[in-house]
């Protein structure tokens, strides 16, 4: 079956804005393309998920938006994110576009780039254009394609050869007007033997008018780079989140992904490690909350080119109410990455009967001398463990919450950066309704 | 308040399947019972019923605990109002650790804003644990998970410790345990003693109880307790064993509710 696809903008208007903001004639040529495109693919195919029926098409249109001078002027829904970083390096996008950029002068003096993607696509053109949807690509499906077409605003990453960057750089990407289109793209490159962490939050205003987030997350780890890529998607029950994430590992080089799905919307998204280089090692921790009505679908990949490559991927997922989660991890290793280890873990907790979890480990292997392993699990809270510690005085409630935290508690822990450890807990918190 | 627990004709089934058949049972502060008996007589049922298992429905008779009726309270409400059990086979539960767990079980008994302050916890987790010569990582691992059977029981004598319940019930806390692991944990339950807390001790050896020397025995057979009597009866029973009672009762089968 075919789904026409309904675009949320003529190419003549695309062209338009595309030039209006001075924007290369390269990446103008390429909107319109994928916008050609974007007519003609299908939607993505989502294991057991029929995302035809999701409300995916409220892109709404560009709306330019204006700076701020100072963190006082940022929105009341983003304060509590971005509290203390007065000095500190941080993004805000609002809508569809950036409205506040700051990258410390020491940083900035070693030759780091942290800029909104609109402006780097101007400033440091050579480096974006040899990177730009060449890991996730238009032509992947009718979404890659539109989100190729339409992204706004974004972040720019550049960290340069040999240096260590060991403060965090944060962004907060911010939908609050319907009408707006909201497509951020983020392009992080780590030069040769660099190591940096990102950190980014998703987060929505009070309108309840439905909004489609289409974003794509492109990293390049080059060889011996480290990576650290943390994301917190806590968007309302009006946004429809669809992300990409996607990192291409050199040899020797790193990523570890850090994603928190707490959005209270539906949301499809792919975690993708592409372990390019020998020696290329990647970490993949989910940590998600369904709640409500909410039709989740989550992916993790690791694809194994480089020989002696390691992936590890964990996925802890608690349901409650009437939530429904289908959880894939896909290994695949290809023919030729020998001595490659690849293992995965999904577990989901249901907390109550009309909560559905389904986990789907998937292992492609095609080559002989590597290592891989799976596990998944799905379950109910044990009533014997809700006895046993109700049997030290210990109430239902209190007793079920120490069981989800506890469950989440393995991989929440392991995450290495005590701020975000702490905001995390207080997503889950909220989004557990306590 | 002196401690008053009473058990009067209590009878339970699990899955529709009579196993306790007419419990009666009078304990007060300051008083050590035991109850021993073969494997299959219904002890281990009567610990889990008195505490609110889900599995086990009470049918008839009542449980009182200075005078309040027990069995209209929720399991959380029993141990609140003064119960513990010391389980057999304690849960493991991950991701939730020793030392959370147990300041969750003080708060519960506290009101909100008393909460108690976490050096104060700490300072007296470590000094229990000392007590039962407990490595003071176990604070800090998991609930029970990884634990052996041994550490197991310590940490469930550690729980009764740290809680101070006014009716302990020992849920066959002697099996498992080697000589030494023994004593600790009978030294643990001796410190313990004290007027106003009652101790309720089911066991089927009688090893435990040259450590904790009980005030009351009783034998349990086909759900029922078919014998009382002062410590002399569980030196009788390690000595000839089960099979004069039987005899002098007159039972064959000691067992309840088993499969044929």
């Amino acid at each position: 079956m075919t789904t026409q696809t309904i675009l949320p903008v003529n190419a003549e208007g695309l062209s338009a804005l595309s030039k209006g903001s001075n924007e290369p004639a390269w990446l103008t040529e390429n909107r319109l393309k994928a916008l050609e495109l974007a007519a003609t693919l299908e939607l993505p195919k989502l294991e057991k998920t029929r995302i035809e029926r999701w409300d995916i098409q409220n892109y709404g249109s560009f709306k330019s938006v204006s700076p701020i001078a100072s963190l006082a002027e940022a929105p009341e829904s983003i304060r509590e994110l971005i509290k203390d970083q007065e000095a500190g390096n941080l993004i805000i996008q609002r809508n569809s576009g950036t409205v506040y950029t700051k990258l410390s002068p020491e940083l900035a003096a070693q030759g780091v780039i942290f800029t909104d993607l609109a402006t780097a696509v101007k400033e440091h053109e050579d480096l974006v254009k040899a990177h730009l949807h060449t890991a996730v690509t238009a032509d992947e499906s009718s979404v890659a394609a539109l989100h190729a077409a339409l992204w706004n605003g974004g972040v720019f990453l550049y960290v340069p050869k040999n240096v260590e960057v060991s403060v965090p750089l944060q962004a907060v990407l911010l939908t609050d007007d319907e009408e707006a289109t909201f497509a951020p793209h983020i392009l992080v490159i780590a030069d040769t033997n660099s190591s940096v962490t990102y950190v980014d939050n998703y987060v929505s205003g009070t309108s309840g008018k439905p909004v489609t987030h289409n974003g794509a997350v492109e990293v390049f780890a080059k060889s011996g780079a480290k990576v650290r890529f943390a994301t917190i998607h806590q968007m309302g029950t009006n946004v429809t989140d669809i992300s990409y994430r996607r990192a291409v590992i050199e040899n020797d080089a790193s990523m570890e992904w850090i994603v928190g799905e707490m959005n209270s919307g539906d949301t499809a998204s792919d975690t993708y490690s592409i372990l390019k280089g020998n020696g290329s090692t990647s970490d993949s921790k989910i940590i998600a909350v369904g709640s409500g009505s909410q039709k989740l679908n989550y992916t993790t990949r690791a694809n194994h080119f480089g020989k002696s490559s390691e992936s590890q991927m964990i996925t802890r997922a608690v349901m409650r109410e009437e939530a429904q989660a289908i959880i894939n991890g896909i290994t695949k290793i290809e023919k030729g990455a020998t001595k490659s280890d690849g293992q995965q873990t999904e577990k989901v907790l249901m907390l109550s009967p009309k909560a559905r979890g389904d986990a789907n480990p998937i292992l492609l292997i095609d080559e002989d001398d590597v290592k891989a392993g799976h596990a998944a699990s799905v379950g109910q809270v044990n009533p014997e463990q809700i006895y046993y510690l109700m049997s030290r005085g210990i109430s239902r409630e209190v007793a079920e919450s120490l069981i989800i935290y506890g469950f989440l508690a393995p991989v929440v822990s392991q995450i290495p950066l005590e701020g975000l450890r702490t905001q995390l807990q207080s997503v889950i918190e909220g989004k557990l309704g306590q | 308040m002196a401690t008053n627990f009473t058990i009067e004709g209590l009878k339970a089934t699990i899955e529709g399947k009579e196993i306790l058949k007419g419990i009666n049972l009078e304990m007060k502060g300051g008083e050590i019972h035991a109850i021993m008996g073969p494997n299959g007589t219904g002890k281990s049922t009567l610990a889990s019923a008195l505490m609110g298992h889900p599995k086990y429905e009470v049918t008839d008779g009542s449980v009182t605990l200075n005078g309040e009726d027990v069995l209209e309270m929720g399991v959380d409400e029993r141990a609140r109002a003064g119960l513990f059990l010391a389980m057999q086979y304690p849960s493991e539960i991950t991701g939730v650790t020793n030392s959370d767990f147990l300041r969750s079980a003080i708060n519960a008994r506290r009101e909100e804003g008393n909460e108690i302050s976490l050096i104060r916890f700490i300072r007296q987790m470590e000094a229990k644990m000392k007590e039962l010569d407990m490595n003071p990582e176990f604070a800090h691992r998991y609930l029970n998970e990884g634990f052996s059977g041994g550490e197991k029981k310590r940490n469930e004598i550690l729980q009764m410790m740290m809680i101070e319940p006014s009716i302990v019930i020992l849920d066959e806390i002697d099996s498992g345990l080697d000589i030494d692991a023994l004593k600790i944990v009978a030294s643990g339950v001796n410190a313990m003693r004290s007027d106003d807390r009652g101790f309720l001790i089911i066991t089927h050896y009688q090893r435990l109880l040259n450590y904790v020397k009980p005030d009351f025995v009783h034998v349990m057979m086909q759900g029922r307790i078919v014998k009382s009597g002062g410590p002399e009866l569980a030196e009788r029973l390690e000595a000839e064993g089960y099979d004069w009672v039987k005899e002098e009762l007159g039972i064959e089968d000691e067992t309840v509710g088993q499969e044929a």
